[in-house]
């Protein structure tokens, strides 16, 4: 089950051939979120869904290597942690939590600075939550086989 | 015009997705179906210009939801009917429901009336001076990381509790689950 190699070669080599443009689309998403439509939470699913095909085609263990549990679980806090973290610094700068002004000499260059920082935090939990979730969802129940 | 044909072409095919998600019995194709529905209510967010909302649907609704709960029904054992006992109960749940919806929609304020209440709040402060202050010119990103800022980090939150929940209920550690296995054996042997 969990070695499970997809055995159509036209599976594999699609997938192959996507993973990086979904990527990249992914972080256009992230970083173009103040111009266009988008933002961290839908550039994290993106994200995650090419790791997410990635595992579907290669098998659970493939997956593993690519992007280790332990690491995405740190990662899952990293996001969280890098959000508050911002509103924290900004206390640290005299400001309230979460003004962004602070961040920078010039208000409207602090709230740019925050308002990137915070959506990347954003990404990073979504994208490993649901890589996460996947991964449980997948690897469920293979104790018993 | 256009825009009315657009939608009630939309909703006609809505109802028509919602019909074949009743009729299947298979749990795949439920699934699938749910995901045309998503997708197609995306499209209808695009046709009222909220293309942050469609976005958001399309990525989270109908692909990665879609996923997961494949991943979910492959999961159940297979075989198993959908049974129908008794209709009447669900069908009086249903109406009833759904005359609710509708007294509720004739209370709420027509599509796009400049008079709503959402319209008069703080929404036209936040249109006017957003651009100048921010030079982003996304309003939707803006109010979401920076006026709402604590509501934003609260829905991380909620995400990152829904994932340490998922992870501490289905992850197999196979160590853990041992150590268990073998204490509950010596309680059920004493």
């Amino acid at each position: 089950m969990r070695d499970k190699i997809s055995s159509s070669p036209v599976l594999s080599v699609v997938s192959k051939i996507l993973f990086a443009p979904i990527i990249i689309f992914g972080l256009y998403v992230q970083f173009h979120g103040d111009y266009g439509p988008g933002g961290g939470f839908q550039a994290g699913v993106i994200v995650a869904a090419a790791f997410i095909l990635y595992s579907m085609i290669f098998g659970l263990s493939k997956g593993e290597t690519l992007v280790p549990i332990m690491i995405n679980r740190y990662l899952m806090c990293v996001g969280v942690l890098l959000y508050a973290g911002v509103g924290i610094v900004s206390i640290l700068l005299d400001g309230m939590y979460l003004d962004y002004n602070v961040l920078s000499s010039d208000p409207s260059t602090g709230q740019h600075i925050g308002i990137i920082l915070v959506e990347l935090g954003v990404g990073i939990t979504v994208a490993t939550v649901m890589i996460a979730l996947y991964h449980s969802f997948a690897s469920f129940g293979e104790i018993n086989e | 015009m256009n825009f009315l044909l657009i939608n009630f072409f939309l909703i006609s095919l809505l109802l028509v997705t919602t019909f074949f998600i009743f009729k299947t019995t298979s749990l795949i194709s439920v699934v699938a179906l749910t995901g045309a529905f998503t997708l197609l209510c995306s499209a209808i967010y695009v046709n009222l210009d909220a293309v942050d909302v469609a976005f958001t649907e399309a990525a989270v609704g109908s692909g990665i939801s879609t996923i997961l709960m494949v991943m979910a029904a492959a999961k159940l054992p297979e075989g198993k009917k959908n049974k129908l006992i008794n209709l009447f109960p669900s069908i009086i749940l249903a109406v009833s429901i759904s005359l609710i919806l509708i007294i509720i929609i004739a209370n709420l304020p027509l599509l796009g009336d400049p008079n709503a209440p959402i319209h008069l709040h703080v929404v036209p402060e936040y249109l006017k001076e957003s651009k100048d202050f921010f030079h982003i010119p996304n309003v939707v990103t803006n109010i979401l990381a920076s006026y709402r800022g604590f509501d934003t980090l609260g829905e991380t939150i909620v995400i990152f509790t829904a994932g340490l929940g998922v992870i501490a209920l289905l992850t197999s550690n196979t160590l853990n689950r041992k150590t268990n296995f073998k204490k509950n054996n010596k309680k059920n042997e004493r």
